[in-house]
């Protein structure tokens, strides 16, 4: 027996990645110093101890450095008495003067499912206003509204076991392998172990596509007519599950007939997709053949003005097949934010009433009772689009947007922060001090509790209820989000139906509701998690719904035998619209803006943002074209292009990418007027949203580009504050180890002193002056390390820029000689470029080398670099090099 | 062996300095036992290395540090060696030098190396024992017995010469203070950025510097005591070191009735203006030049040497000038031009905390010029780059980086 055990560290805390929808489980290791180490858990059935390299940098973005953590009352510092009574106040009088539909609250896919119940409870129940939208409306909306037309429910069918156990995986308008990275990991662990297939529908050809064993690069927007011609051909073909048909659907001549109104044969399928019919036959024929077939769909789907349609196009040849709720097969919505699902199970959407129940009159009565409720919203309240429509026309004078930054991410986003600016009452909470959003005019800020510090749970794509725990103290005097809500709403005079004191109690009542006067009438019911005591809320394990009170939980599937929410429990096949383009490119505008993500960061960066290693992959906000259109328009790669819409414009970063579609324009929607000059990219997308499900159509818009040329290039980096960029300036912020960094492009070099405020008198500079290649480099050093430096030259700075980031606040080796860092590359020209590989660091001259050296393929690459070892989201990039090198080298071949 | 003395050619070489020893080993590479050769050296001992002299005053350098070859290699490659004795005169018509000490050596052939000397100013009071320049090795010495701690030492002369004289005084515990006519230190080799860099450096060594400043006479009746600037200020002094240039020693040559002008004219194959005499090193003046450094002595060494083995189209083409200042702790380089002119392009890399500072001239995409100080160790290579005229193409982005940087690229 040891007497003298040492001290055993506190096991890690369980909780739950606060990315996208895949709900990956984290170990988090606090270091005691506001900080954590974070590791995959390996006994979360989302990703089994593996990581995306976004969630691998979490640690990463611990830090207090620009946190909101004190109330804030038109800009001065307030108690959270004085902000919580301001907040209510501004509410009450609005609500008495204007009535229910002057208020509303717009929340977020981020939110806890806590947080999402007591506000959607408040306005809902309490206020009388259904004005209770989300940013997920933005996200997977058309999904929802697809299922509920189909299934009478918001069901996902299937489980991410599925996607391992199919023998084919279409994926449609989904970047999986650098939105949902660990999914997709898993995807091709299924390739591998049992050689199943993956058909790619996308119109740019993305780290995804490159992996697919077919790619079909469609025309933006006619999803739902490839679908259609599936249809069409399943039935030709014989392929069609008739007893599925007869016993657990209606409406499927209608749905067929009109099918084969738009897509009547191969030949018109791939005319009206801008596809080879080639292609097209051989996705039928795989389709046609193969059993276990999941049908997987992201942003590409639900963003558009077509978006329900082409749900319901998808699951039309689902349950024409009977391919539903069975081992490997189905429909399956990947959700893009950490619980935009658990969002829909509380109903925090103005066309949801609560808990997967809408506006009919019994559930209203049912939902005011549960609550006892004062003042019951009685009809939909606005969607998002129309939300800010009505902010803009004056309509919704008070508004409390929590944990998003619509400002961003609307759409004709210059709009909707301008129509902002003229709410009577205007409450944001939020994680951050400055943002779009609170910006735009807030009034009062609420410093909100971020990932680490709060304490709830959320649900992911395949119905899995996870805890997210804290493993943070809440810092300042930030505050869980449920708990402001309890505050508002005593103050308004609702303290006993808001009388919670964890979030345990709050999620008891939400499950309570889920299963009250259900009797299987609803999909949504986790009856069984009613009564769980703290401590076994605190313990909770990962679940997946539904989870009935006394049920056996053996089932995780829905539909496999019907049963579906419909008032005759049969699914209904949709017949899909025609498809009429929300707009068309003009002669002004003749291209299609595509929006989206990239791999390393996340939504507005506010989190990502300040991950120095997530800030080496893809640093400037930028614009995809297509080498004939780049040719066409005077575009170089490299260089820069002005973006503009009828709705505003953008200048970026040009990427030629022969992958992308001709006429076709992609750009990443991360960037803000916090971290850059130019990259907004909402402010350019259209308005036009979804009949269905009111999600707007963020991948289509009209737009023109035309090239934009700058003097001079560079970067700041520094360990302290970087200066205010001079107006004329086009920059990009970038997280940098230990500092901050700058990119930049314009026409007259930049005084130092503008860029580096915070130089010292006793600092010493460095510089290298080379005016006839327009070029200057200073760094400065403080004690002996480097503190800050600026590069400035006539083309880009790239590699520099990689070389400095990493050396800022390092002390010089012994014998270094500090001026030879001006050079901005090691001496040897190795172990640079742009990083590759976010999770082990490794850049692309190191992969180069590998591959020069010998290793044929990316295990070989993985084995001696470790590049693409562990969320493997750079494989398909590491996978071109090694094709690209090849074919400049026959001889590595 | 050799053969008989009195069959072969007889050449006589003046002055036994590091030219005229380099004469020696190039003859013995050549043409071994070809001449029968003599040489003839003022100076007590075989030629040793003058360039660390600064050195051996700085004590970082031992007397058998600077020692070349000793007598014994002399005596055993057949060449007689006159030590202590100057050459007198010269009959050219009779082929015949006098030395002091009236001996009389007739030749066949006759090579100059008779160096230069120190420049004394005509300053007043500049008769004084601790008026002393900086030239040879007893210089040396007698600058060391002078020299400790707490002893204040003036020097004269910002040049390469001066700092290093200052800075091996410095060493040897002196107060040392440089005087400097121009603005700027080696204002022959260095632009104002480089010199400001370079003293920066040698004050942090504990030189102080007097810049722009004129001598107007030394202080002092039995020893110095100062020197009085023509200002009127007094720099109190235990010593005074000339390092204001060097004259090359022509007196015998003109005295003969060679073509002088600065140095004694040679053509391209070293000859004078008489075809059995020859000249090089410092006391040469090729198409217009006078170098006063070994590099270029060497060069000459060489081509004259092949000459004398009978290749007649061995020829020499002029050095590039470039200097390296190894001794005083701050490595310094400078080749091709200083200043820029119109339409060159100029590159500085500069770390004034350091003592860094690289300047470089490039003119239709070649090196024209390069300045380092501080950091040297790429000296020769861009000295390579100016002298080949190469085209630098890929080389010019990083070139202010090295060859490490520049040559990866």
């Amino acid at each position: 027996m040891n007497i003298h055990a040492p001290e055993q560290p506190a096991p890690p805390t369980r909780t739950t990645c606060p990315y996208c929808g895949v709900g990956c489980g984290v170990l988090a290791q606090p270091d005691r110093m506001g900080g954590a180490t974070i590791a995959g858990d390996p006994d979360h059935p989302s990703n089994f101890g593996r990581l995306c390299s976004k969630g691998s940098a979490l640690g990463e973005t611990l830090s207090l450095e620009g946190r909101l953590l004190h109330p804030a009352i038109d800009g001065a510092r307030a108690s959270w008495t004085d902000a919580l009574d301001a907040t209510a106040e501004g509410f009450r009088r609005v609500l008495d003067e204007h009535g229910p539909g002057a208020i509303a609250v717009y929340l977020s896919g981020q939110l806890l499912t806590e947080d999402y119940y007591a506000a959607n409870k408040l306005f809902k129940g309490f206020l009388g206003s259904a004005n209770v939208d989300t940013n997920s409306r933005l996200c997977m909306s058309s999904s929802v509204a697809g299922h509920k037309r189909a299934f009478g429910s918001d069901t996902v069918p299937g489980t991410y076991r599925d996607l391992e156990t199919a023998d084919l995986l279409v994926l449609v308008g989904s970047n999986a392998a650098w939105c949902h990275p660990v999914l997709y990991q898993r995807m091709l662990a299924a390739k591998v172990a049992r050689g199943a297939k993956i058909v790619v529908i996308d119109p740019r050809r993305t780290a995804t596509a490159e992996e697919a064993d077919l790619h079909l690069p469609i025309e933006a927007g006619f999803d739902s007519a490839l679908f259609c011609g599936l249809l069409v051909a399943l039935a030709e073909r014989g392929a069609l599950n008739d007893g599925f048909i007869d016993s657990h659907t209606s409406n499927f001549t209608a749905a067929l007939d009109r099918a084969r109104e738009i897509a009547p044969d191969v030949a018109a399928t791939a005319a009206a997709c801008g596809l080879n019919p080639t292609d097209v036959e051989t996705f039928f024929d795989l389709f046609a053949a193969t059993e276990r077939v999941v049908t997987l769909y992201s942003q590409g789907v639900n963003q558009s003005a077509q978006g329900s349609d082409k749900v319901n196009a998808i699951v039309n040849v689902h349950l024409a097949t009977g391919r539903i709720g069975r081992e490997g097969m189905g429909p399956f919505s990947l959700t893009g934010q950490p619980n935009a699902m658990g969002g829909r199970e509380v109903g925090g959407l103005s066309n949801q009433l609560a808990a997967h129940m809408g506006f009919d009159v019994e559930s209203i009565e049912k939902v005011r009772r549960f609550w006892d409720a004062p003042r019951m919203a009685r009809a939909e309240g606005l969607k998002a689009v129309d939300m800010f429509d009505a902010v803009e026309r004056g309509e919704i004078r008070a508004l409390w947007v929590m944990g998003t930054n619509p400002a961003v991410s609307l759409p004709r986003a210059d709009a909707a922060r301008a129509a902002m600016r003229n709410l009577e009452h205007f409450v944001v909470s939020e994680n951050v001090a400055s943002n779009d959003t609170l910006g735009a005019g807030a009034k009062i800020r609420l410093p909100a509790a971020a990932w680490g510090e709060k304490d709830g749970t959320v649900t992911n794509s395949e119905r899995r209820i996870s805890r997210q725990r804290a493993f943070l103290a809440l810092p300042g005097q930030a505050r869980p989000d449920w708990w402001i809500v309890t505050q508002v709403a005593s103050r308004l005079g609702f303290a006993e139906a808001f009388d919670w004191r964890t979030p345990g109690e709050v999620f008891r009542e939400h499950a309570a509701l889920s299963a009250f006067e259900n009797n299987g009438g609803r999909d949504f019911d986790i009856g069984a998690l009613a009564d769980l005591d703290t401590r076994d809320y605190d313990k909770l394990e990962p679940i997946q719904w539904p989870a009935k009170t006394g049920a056996a939980r053996k089932e995780t599937r829905f539909f496999a035998k019907g049963g579906f929410f419909t008032p005759d429990r049969r699914a209904r096949f949709v017949a899909v619209e025609p498809i009429t383009p929300a707009a068309t490119p003009t002669r002004t505008f003749p291209y299609r803006l595509n929006t989206g993500r990239i791999r390393d960061q996340w939504h507005t960066m506010t989190r990502t943002g300040r991950s120095p290693r997530l800030a080496s992959h893809i640093i400037e906000p930028f614009i995809e074209i297509h080498p004939a259109d780049a040719a066409r328009e005077g575009l170089v790669d490299g260089g820069f292009a002005k973006v503009s819409s009828s709705h505003g414009e953008a200048v970026l970063r040009v990427r030629v990418e022969p992958g992308a579609r001709q006429g076709a324009l992609f750009a990443p929607i991360h960037w803000t007027t916090e971290t850059s000059s130019d990259g907004r990219v909402g402010a350019l997308v259209h308005a036009f949203v979804d009949p269905q499900s009111g999600q707007p159509d963020a991948k289509a818009t009209p737009a023109a580009v035309a090239p934009v040329a700058f003097a001079r290039q560079g970067f700041a980096l520094a360990r302290g504050a970087l200066g205010e960029p001079p107006a004329q300036m086009w920059w990009a912020k970038a997280a940098a180890p230990k500092g901050a960094g700058l990119l930049f492009a314009c026409d007259d070099a930049p005084a130092l002193e503008t860029l580096l405020p915070g130089l010292e008198r006793d600092d010493e500079i460095v510089d290298f002056v080379d005016p006839a290649r327009k070029s200057y480099r200073a760094a400065i050093f403080r004690d002996g390390v480097l503190e800050a430096c600026l590069f400035v030259g006539a083309g880009r700075q790239e590699n520099a820029w990689t070389h400095l980031r990493t050396r800022l606040g390092q002390p010089l080796s012994e014998g270094q000689i500090r001026s030879l860092l001006l050079a901005g590359r090691p001496s040897d020209g190795a172990a640079s470029g742009p990083l590759v590989c976010a999770c082990h660091g490794v850049p692309k001259g190191v992969i180069e080398g590998a591959v020069r050296s010998g290793c044929a393929d990316a295990t070989a690459v993985g084995a001696a670099t470790r590049a693409g070892t562990n969320c493997g989201s750079c494989l398909p990039e590491i996978r071109r090099m090694l094709a690209s090198m090849r074919a400049l080298e026959p001889a590595l071949a | 062996m050799h053969a008989p003395a009195m069959e072969r050619e007889r050449l006589v070489v003046i002055g036994a300095g590091m030219a005229g020893l380099r004469l020696l080993e190039e003859l013995k590479a050549a043409c071994p036992g070809r001449y029968n050769v003599t040489v003839v050296g003022a100076e007590p001992e075989p030629a040793y290395n003058r360039v660390l002299l600064s050195s051996l005053l700085a004590g970082e350098a031992a007397d058998e540090d600077i020692r070349l070859r000793d007598r014994a290699w002399y005596g055993a490659n057949g060449y007689r060696l006159f030590t202590g004795v100057a050459a007198q005169a010269i009959d050219r018509a009779a082929r015949r030098v006098t030395l002091k000490d009236g001996r009389v050596l007739a030749y066949d052939k006759l090579a100059f190396a008779t160096g230069s000397e120190a420049i004394r100013l005509p300053l007043p009071g500049a008769h004084l024992a601790q008026a002393l320049v900086f030239r040879d090795r007893l210089d040396a010495m007698r600058l060391k017995e002078l020299s400790g701690p707490g002893k204040r030492a003036v020097v004269i002369g910002g040049g390469l010469l001066g700092l290093e004289a200052a800075y091996g005084l410095a060493r040897l515990g002196c107060k040392a203070t440089v005087v400097h006519a121009a603005d700027r230190l080696m204002n022959r080799q260095l632009d104002d950025r480089g010199a400001a860099t370079l003293r920066r450096s040698l004050e942090t060594k504990g030189i102080g510097f007097v810049m722009g400043a004129s001598s107007a006479r030394i202080a002092g009746d039995t020893h110095v005591t100062g020197l009085e600037l023509a200002s009127g200020a007094v720099l109190p002094a235990d010593m005074i070191v000339m390092a204001v240039g060097v004259q090359p020693n022509v007196t015998l040559a003109k005295a003969a009735g060679l073509d002088c002008n600065r140095a004694i004219l040679v053509e391209d194959a070293m000859r004078t203006s008489d075809p059995a005499i020859f000249a090089l090193g410092e006391c040469a003046e090729h198409r217009g030049a006078v170098y006063g450094l070994v590099a270029p002595a060497y060069e000459q060494a060489k081509t004259l040497a092949a000459q004398l083995a009978g290749d007649e189209a061995a020829s020499y083409a002029g050095s590039l000038l470039s200097t390296n200042l190894k001794v005083s702790g701050v490595p310094v380089f400078s080749a091709g031009v200083i200043e820029a002119e119109d339409g060159d392009e100029i590159v500085t890399l500069a770390d004034p905390g350091h003592g860094h500072y690289r300047k470089l001239i490039v003119r239709d995409d070649r090196l024209k010029g390069a300045i380092l100080v501080g950091e040297a160790s790429d000296a020769l290579w861009y000295l390579d780059l100016i002298a080949s005229r190469a085209p630098l193409g890929p080389l010019r982005d990083d070139l202010a980086f090295g060859r490490g940087f520049a040559a990866a690229a």
